[in-house]
């Protein structure tokens, strides 16, 4: 036990039920992958939602596509990939004990998060000012096409789930930041970071796949 | 312990700059590739879909791999992940054969199903 | 040679207090927990279907009427599916014995297992919530268009599914953590008992199907409170898109009822028959291929929804692959019992059981899942019999079987054999009487959820009724017998029935810490051909 051999038998960080750090980090970190899979699944119905209703209508969905903005759209994917970004090198900087470099990094990540939530405030504003909503309050009268509330009912549940999904991961980044700078994550222990990076790249992900989807079908 | 080693991997800075400076760019060039009509797939769906359906693809496998670090992990994470993509394709595969294929219309022609069978010969 | 005393520390006695059963991370307790809330929901969704057995004595009203009679039968199934049967052998019996056939300390993550009993009770609440306030009266499958027109309390019922949906979510990743991380030294996967096999494809299943489910309930939430008009004809959506949904998660789920069943069936095969288990790989195979099977063949409740003809042929055709692995199963617990030295304790005989009903439950499912036999039989009684043979018939007995064989080990008491018996009969009895009689009144022609009914079915009816009675009083007699045990049975040792598995080591009840020591697991779970163990 090379990496442990400083520490006592059983470092403080360790569960009872556990006989050694590393069957608890590889526990940990199973469990957040299948964590993920839910996620992935839970986003999938939407996403079956969106194929579904735009091969039966390809033309609603180009023409209703052009109240999207793209300049936005794209913003806010670069403003998510440097968040990726800082996010990793958060968990790089933790694992080389360095913990004010890792906090700094994860600000960093607060940071974009929270733009891209401003962003995305200004885009469903926009909406709401004119009247693109889901379903029985859509009131906007300048899309051809039968029934263009369906494309904003998936417009506003995908991204408003994936933005319930950032909003949640800023607790979770708040949350190890904190864990942080009170000096409990080091280079022995950092799994509540790497599992939280890890949810925070799948948030990540799933936007990569929102822009073109929603934005760019032109 | 070599695998407890293994699992404090730390991914080179170069690595993560790379990856994240290739996301950018691509993000860039599924802009502006949506500006280009690329026409459409034998009848089925435009191509301009699925050139950005594939620029995404590659995005995700690179945050995937790197970021995620399954390049490095334990195969079974690697495992799960694929998992849950392949029965997301399961999911949505299969309620398109019946959404696509809804409207289809049987023509039916009325007629004995065994024609040699003993009671038509009677008649 | 017995003890007087039960062993001290025990998990039920040792830490004392309300507190230190609320705030527990012991799995024993949070399984002990489970078994008491799913216990709670069983006796309500008993009590519908008693009152949906009395209303149907007779074509004309007897106690409701037809408005009252749909929320009775919604709420039957509601609290029956989503309270009852899917928590119930993986989140009750599973956190209790699971982590003591792994040789583990406890599960992989205490905190998020007694978390999801709380989810749970949450849910639960949101549950009786619609049971009260104008209850939900849909279907518990709350099928588009008129669960977002009813005016019955439709939003409460579908968040109370979303919030339980966590619950088996988080046991499902705890169990298949546990499974891959705890096993003790020498525990190879082939080293695993049957059971734990059949819990890990359940663990899987509850993370795949569970999450759609979820945006399923949440997308009907919102159609009713937003009218977002994907599932809502009137406003271009489409109502058997619900269907999908719907089913991509309680097709699959349907084996996440019976699969953990089968796992206890494998169990107590071979611990009355003393006899290593026929075909272990491919019991332990079948459980994953059913598992991976079942998410592709959700079209068939759908055959006259007017979804594409394409679709329900490969729906059609794919539903009898999932028969080949259930079948694997039957023929090898048959194979299991031939020249096997049989025992007929109490827990056998709801094994037995199990192996008659299951076969005509799996067999008439082979029927509906014909296309054109399922037009004919399409929301019959037909259907309500198949299901009730391989639901109840199955995962209920198998749970049953199960509860009594483990129940010594749980408590560190032997409730009474007479009785036991007794009630095995009663159920087998009140059972067939039950359900038999609507396999026929299905076939011809007496539709489900129907308030009345033409003459000529009321006979059957009558059979039916009656022998839901008997099945009562089985149950009555159960519950007694069960809890006298809990205070007054007879203390046994640490293996009372001479099995293999690792959670017959220890103590019963077991220590705090289930081990003394992390057990060696040298042999296999079913090796009785080399070893012998005298019952204790």
């Amino acid at each position: 036990m090379a990496t442990t051999s400083t520490h006592s038998a059983h470092p403080d960080y360790l569960q009872h039920h556990f006989s050694d750090p590393q069957q608890q980090q590889e526990a940990a970190k199973l469990g957040m992958w299948i964590f993920l899979l839910t996620e992935v699944l839970l986003f999938g119905g939407l996403f079956c939602a969106y194929v579904i209703y735009r091969s039966w209508d390809p033309q609603l969905f180009i023409n209703a596509n052009k109240e999207l903005s793209v300049p936005l759209g794209a913003l806010n994917t670069i403003v998510l990939i440097t968040s990726s970004v800082t996010m990793a090198l958060a968990i790089r900087c933790v694992q080389l004990n360095k913990s004010k470099q890792s906090a700094a990094y994860l600000i960093a990540t607060l940071a974009f998060a929270a733009v891209f939530l401003v962003v995305k405030y200004f885009e469903y504003s926009h909406k709401i000012h004119l009247g693109q909503l889901p379903g029985q309050f859509y009131t906007y009268t300048g899309i051809e096409g039968n029934n263009p509330h369906i494309f904003f009912s998936v417009y506003f549940m995908m991204t408003g789930l994936h933005g319930l999904h950032v909003l949640g991961g800023m607790g979770a980044i708040g949350w190890v930041l904190w864990k942080t700078v009170k000096r409990q994550l080091h280079s022995e222990y950092y799994t509540p970071m790497e599992n939280v990076g890890l949810y925070w790249h799948l948030v990540d992900m799933i936007w990569i796949f929102l822009f073109p989807l929603l934005y760019l079908i032109g | 312990m070599a695998e407890n080693q293994q699992q404090h991997h730390v991914t080179p800075l170069w690595v993560y700059l790379g990856v994240g400076g290739a996301l950018l760019v691509l993000t860039v060039v599924t802009v502006a590739v949506a500006k280009v009509d690329f026409g459409v797939l034998v009848g089925v769906s435009s191509l301009n879909i699925i050139v950005a359906m594939i620029i995404a693809s590659i995005k995700a496998i690179l945050v995937a791999l790197f970021f995620m670090h399954l390049i490095y992990d334990a195969k079974i994470n690697m495992a799960v992940f694929i998992t849950a993509l392949l029965f997301l394709g399961v999911f949505i595969g299969l309620t398109m054969f019946d959404t696509v294929r809804r409207a289809d219309v049987y023509e039916l022609e009325e007629g004995p199903i065994k024609p040699k069978a003993k009671i038509y010969q009677n008649q | 040679m017995y003890d007087k005393a039960l062993p001290q520390p025990n998990y039920l006695s040792e830490p004392k207090g309300l507190k230190s059963w609320l705030l527990t991370t012991d799995h024993k307790r949070i399984g002990l927990m489970y078994f008491a809330a799913i216990m709670g929901a069983f006796i309500l969704g008993g009590i519908f279907a008693m009152l949906i057995r009395i209303e149907l004595i007779s074509p004309s009203k007897v106690m409701m009427g037809a408005d009252a009679y749909n929320q009775v039968f919604t709420l039957h199934g509601a609290i029956m599916i989503f309270l009852f049967i899917i928590p119930s052998i993986p989140a009750a019996l599973g956190n209790l014995i699971l982590p003591l056939m792994l040789g583990a300390k406890d599960v992989a993550f205490p905190r998020l297992n007694l978390c999801s009993w709380y989810i749970y009770v949450f849910g639960a609440l949101f549950a009786v919530y619609s049971m009260f306030a104008n209850a939900v009266d849909t279907g518990w499958t709350f099928y588009t268009p008129y669960s977002s027109e009813t005016g019955t309390a439709v939003i409460s019922m579908a968040l109370a599914v979303f919030i339980l949906g966590f619950s088996s979510i988080f046991t499902g990743l705890n169990f298949i953590v546990t499974i891959h991380k705890l096993r003790a030294p020498g525990l190879t996967w082939y080293k695993l008992p049957l059971f734990v096999w059949a819990i890990y494809a359940t663990g899987i299943l509850q993370v795949m199907a569970t999450p759609v489910i979820g945006i399923t309930m949440v997308l009907l939430v919102l159609e009713r409170v937003a009218g977002i008009g994907i599932f809502d004809p009137a406003m271009g959506g489409d109502p058997v898109l619900f269907q999908h949904f719907f089913w991509f998660y309680s097709h699959p789920a349907v084996y996440i009822m019976i699969l953990p069943g089968m796992g206890i069936i494998s169990e107590l095969i071979t611990a009355f028959s003393r006899k290593k288990i026929f075909g272990y790989k491919a019991i332990a195979y079948s459980s994953l291929a059913i598992a991976f099977i079942s998410f592709l063949v959700w079209g068939h409740h759908m055959f006259v929804s007017g979804q594409s003809r394409f679709a329900a042929m490969i729906f059609s055709f794919l539903t009898f692959f999932v028969a080949v692995p259930s079948a694997i199963k039957v023929f090898n617990w048959m194979a299991t019992l031939y020249k096997g030295s049989i025992s007929f304790a109490t827990p056998m005989l709801y094994a037995l059981s199990f192996l008659f009903l299951f076969a005509i439950g799996g067999l008439t499912g082979v029927f509906l899942g014909a296309l054109a036999v399922d037009v004919h039989l399409h929301d019959t009684y037909f259907v309500v019999a198949h299901f009730h043979y391989v639901m109840m018939g199955g995962t209920v007995v198998a749970l049953l079987g199960g509860i009594h064989y483990w129940w010594p080990k749980v408590f560190g008491r032997m409730y009474s054999e007479v009785w036991g018996k007794v009630c095995a009969a009663l159920v087998f009895i009140g059972f067939n009487v039950t359900f038999l009689p609507q396999f026929v009144m299905g076939s011809q022609g007496m539709p489900r959820r129907y308030y009345t009914y033409p003459e000529q079915y009321q006979a059957m009816h009558l059979f039916s009724t009656i022998g839901s009675w008997i099945l009562g009083v089985g149950f009555l007699i159960m519950t007694i017998y069960l809890l006298h045990s809990v205070f007054k049975g007879r203390i046994v040792g640490k293996n009372p029935w001479g099995a293999l598995t690792l959670e017959w080591e220890t103590t019963s009840p077991p220590s705090p810490h289930n081990f003394e020591a992390t057990p060696e697991v040298t042999h296999g779970p079913y090796d009785y051909d080399k070893i012998v163990v005298e019952p204790t």
